[in-house]
């Protein structure tokens, strides 16, 4: 049950329940849908970009644990980053989450994000952590949906 | 002889394995049913001894596999309670026997204005290739809904069914419900409007006796990799003045009587249906599980499944926090479920963790979840090797579950 417990930590449990950022920000400037067409996990993000800037993100769907956790820390941490930043903090965390085992991350340097790092003992979950993920990116980029297939 | 399931588990090498340590509890079923050693063994043996190219070679190895090829295609008539094998056409799954008919008899005996006739507890494979029927040729998709314990609502079906209905479609068993469809009625119904009735029997050859006389139905199809065979291969039995009036759906080799530039005429029934060197091996392996079944007892299987979701039912009713969606008063050999806190997928990752293989998701019947307020359910879906032991792996992985989320 180890790596179970590893994979559902405390934090990821915590923001599963009780997700922040669970909102669409009444001033948003671009939005994306996600959608997970294997287990029907589907997010709205939403985001308000000043200046190159992320001034305030919020998301709404429906998940499991991992990807409501996911959309909840995320947006905890880019508010108020640039997107050139959100970009490079993207495929920090898509390594964390992909990296096959025994391969060096930069979990230390991901703060809060390091709860993730279980996910890449449960290949079938990786979809799920990184679905906001995606879908932000996408939202900012200019799109408006992107599905995990 | 009696029903033996120990017997049963012995011919199922893929069983006994552990998986991340723990013995494996295979309950996914409805989604891939797993294979014999007497399935195993006729694959192997056929393209050891026998291959060779079906209905067209002079050589030895050709006229054995055209006689295996043809051979099973009797074996799967016999299954089904047909008496003409030319009634039966193979395909690679269900999925393409209901392509088929939508395409040889929905294209040419579908016109604008007509209606066609779904559940709401359809597979995705018995509802998306009827909208592009009615895209193609104008017609109407009707849908017969459900009430809250899974069953179908009959008295809409007889609301919905007129003049200008030309089919019924519906699943023997529900992949989400496991509600058993009361066929006959049905059939009765539709056949009273002039309406002819298409089953979707993936769900239903694996668990229980069909008769497709008895069933009275029109079209019915099945998955070889549902029933202990392999994947890629299955079969669509249909009423043979049904199948001859039919022009075919796919072109090329196989399928012809003769071809020139000028004009094209064509094979006769089945081999109309089936363009392209067929799936033989598939064919041999399909057959091969289907006598395992016979052998087994379709009615004695199906008594030991029913006996496993009485079993299992009042155990998983007594977590804490679990909801069965759909109580149907006729149910067969699946249950699904959710639980309260804890997403459908995070417990098939905690089941799979104590060894136990579930499916979690919409299992292609998004209508059907929309109907229950669901954007998953878990699924346990049981076979002729399943056991109470297997049934109480999930209810002990259900209650790891609530202990990790702290529910």
């Amino acid at each position: 049950m180890s790596d179970l417990r590893e994979l559902y930590q405390t934090t990821i449990l915590d923001h599963n329940r009780n997700p922040r950022n669970a909102r669409r920000p009444v001033d948003s400037t671009c939005e994306a849908r996600g959608d997970n067409p294997l287990c029907g996990d589907q997010v709205t993000l939403y985001a308000t970009v000043e200046d190159g800037t992320i001034r305030d993100v919020g998301f709404e769907g429906s998940g499991c644990a991992i990807s409501t956790a996911a959309a909840s820390l995320m947006t905890e941490r880019v508010k108020g980053m640039s997107v050139e930043e959100f970009v490079k903090l993207f495929d920090r965390y898509h390594e964390l989450v992909t990296a096959p085992h025994g391969v060096e991350t930069h979990a230390s340097e991901l703060g809060k994000l390091a709860v993730f790092e279980g996910v890449r003992e449960f290949p079938m979950r990786v979809k799920c952590a990184t679905l906001a993920w995606h879908t932000l990116r996408s939202a900012l980029a200019g799109g408006d949906t992107v599905t995990t297939e | 002889m009696s029903f033996d399931v120990a017997q049963i588990r012995e011919d199922f090498p893929i069983l006994h394995q552990e998986v991340h340590g723990k013995p494996l509890a295979y309950l996914d079923n409805a989604a891939t049913a797993q294979k014999p050693r007497q399935v195993i063994d006729a694959l192997a043996r056929f393209y050891e001894r026998d291959n060779g190219a079906v209905h067209r070679a002079v050589h030895a190895l050709g006229a054995r596999s055209t006689e295996a090829y043809e051979g099973a295609r009797a074996t799967v008539a016999r299954s089904l309670g047909a008496t003409d094998p030319r009634e039966v056409v193979f395909v690679r799954g269900t999925t393409e026997a209901i392509n088929l008919v939508a395409a040889a008899w929905g294209r040419s005996r579908v016109a604008s204005g007509d209606e066609l006739v779904i559940t709401e507890m359809e597979h995705h494979s018995n509802i998306v290739p009827w909208q592009l029927l009615c895209d193609a040729v104008g017609a109407r998709l009707r849908v017969v809904p459900v009430n809250d314990r899974g069953e179908l609502l009959l008295e809409e079906l007889d609301a919905i069914l007129g003049a200008g209905t030309r089919l019924v479609a519906v699943t023997h068993v529900s992949n989400v419900l496991g509600t058993l469809n009361p066929v006959r009625e049905i059939v009765e119904r539709a056949h009273a409007a002039g309406a002819l009735v298409l089953v979707d029997g993936a769900q239903g050859v694996p668990h229980m006796p069909v008769d497709v006389r008895e069933l009275g139905c029109d079209f019915y199809a099945f998955s070889g990799h549902k029933v202990f065979a392999p994947t890629g291969i299955g079969a669509l039995w249909a009423r043979r003045e049904i199948l001859e009036e039919l022009g075919p759906w796919q072109g090329g080799g196989g399928m012809i009587a003769s071809v020139s530039f000028e004009k094209t005429t064509w094979a006769g029934v089945p081999e109309r249906f089936e363009a392209g060197s067929p799936n033989t091996g598939g064919a041999v392996g399909l057959a091969a599980a289907l006598e395992y079944l016979e052998a087994a007892g379709p009615g004695a299987v199906e008594r030991h499944e029913r006996a496993l979701v009485e079993y299992a039912e009042p155990a998983l009713r007594a977590i804490p926090g679990l909801r069965l969606i759909g109580e149907p008063a006729d149910r067969a050999s699946v249950l699904s479920f959710v639980m309260d806190g804890i997403h459908a997928h995070d417990l098939g990752t905690i089941l799979d963790r104590e060894g136990v293989a579930v499916r979690a998701g919409h299992h292609c019947a998004q209508p059907l979840m929309e109907r229950y307020g669901v954007p998953a359910t878990v699924r346990a879906s049981f076979a002729l090797y399943n056991t109470r032991e297997d049934v109480d792996a999930l209810v002990a992985g259900l209650h790891a579950a609530r202990e990790i989320f702290g529910a």
